[in-house]
């Protein structure tokens, strides 16, 4: 019973977390990209830098890390083939778990293109780092592009996630 | 050629079209580990 509720309670979760993440990523790239685009062109974009993107892009890095942790938690809840840690197994990209672990390495990948890409260049396009224009500009290219990648991944991660149990279409 | 990540339609287009690569993917994962238990 407590096995099952707490296995419950990190689906949950996760689900939670996983859709302020993605909701923000596709509120990013679907919405903010061309609105900064008009308000700049307009002399107005400087309230969306100031006032909208530090609280959105906390939310988002944060609600990642969440994501993938209680992602990780509901793995190792499940058991996996031959024994194995249901974590363990999809990592490993075993047996039944295989579409599952596809899934979680995507998604994890997603994670560190946050952390490692997509946060350190908006620091310095916000301003909390310093930088120069020239700078600025080429962190806005990285930055654009590791969001598009992780929009694009977005689309087979989901898939991973939501078919997971439906095995039958695996084999 | 242009990156396809540079238009929304190029960004989901992609999306599918991975999707589509790694069901298989784990169709043959789940085929291989399987079978030898």
């Amino acid at each position: 019973m407590w096995e099952e509720l707490s296995g419950a309670i990190m689906r949950w979760l996760h689900v939670l977390v996983g859709i302020m993440w993605i909701g923000l990523l596709y509120y990013f790239n679907f919405v903010n990209v061309e609105a900064a685009k008009q308000a700049n062109a307009a002399g107005e974009g400087a309230a969306i830098s100031k006032y909208v993107m530090p609280r959105a892009l906390l939310f988002f890095r944060w609600a990642a890390v969440a994501t993938w942790i209680f992602g990780a938690g509901l793995l190792s809840s499940i058991p996996g083939p031959s024994g194995l840690n249901g974590f363990v197994a999809a990592f490993g990209l075993q047996g039944n778990m295989a579409p599952i672990g596809i899934g979680a390495w995507l998604g994890t990948i997603m994670l560190f293109n946050v952390w490692g890409i997509i946060w350190p260049n908006q620091q310095k396009i916000l301003g909390f780092k310093p930088a120069t224009d020239e700078e600025k500009a080429k962190s806005r290219r990285i930055a654009f592009l590791a969001s598009r990648f992780n929009t694009m991944l977005s689309i087979p991660m989901l898939w991973f996630m939501v078919t997971g149990p439906h095995q039958s279409i695996y084999h | 050629m242009k990156n396809p990540l540079d238009s929304l339609w190029g960004t989901v287009i992609s999306g599918v079209v991975l999707t589509v690569i790694f069901f298989y993917v784990a169709q043959w994962l789940v085929a291989r580990t399987s079978a030898g238990g």
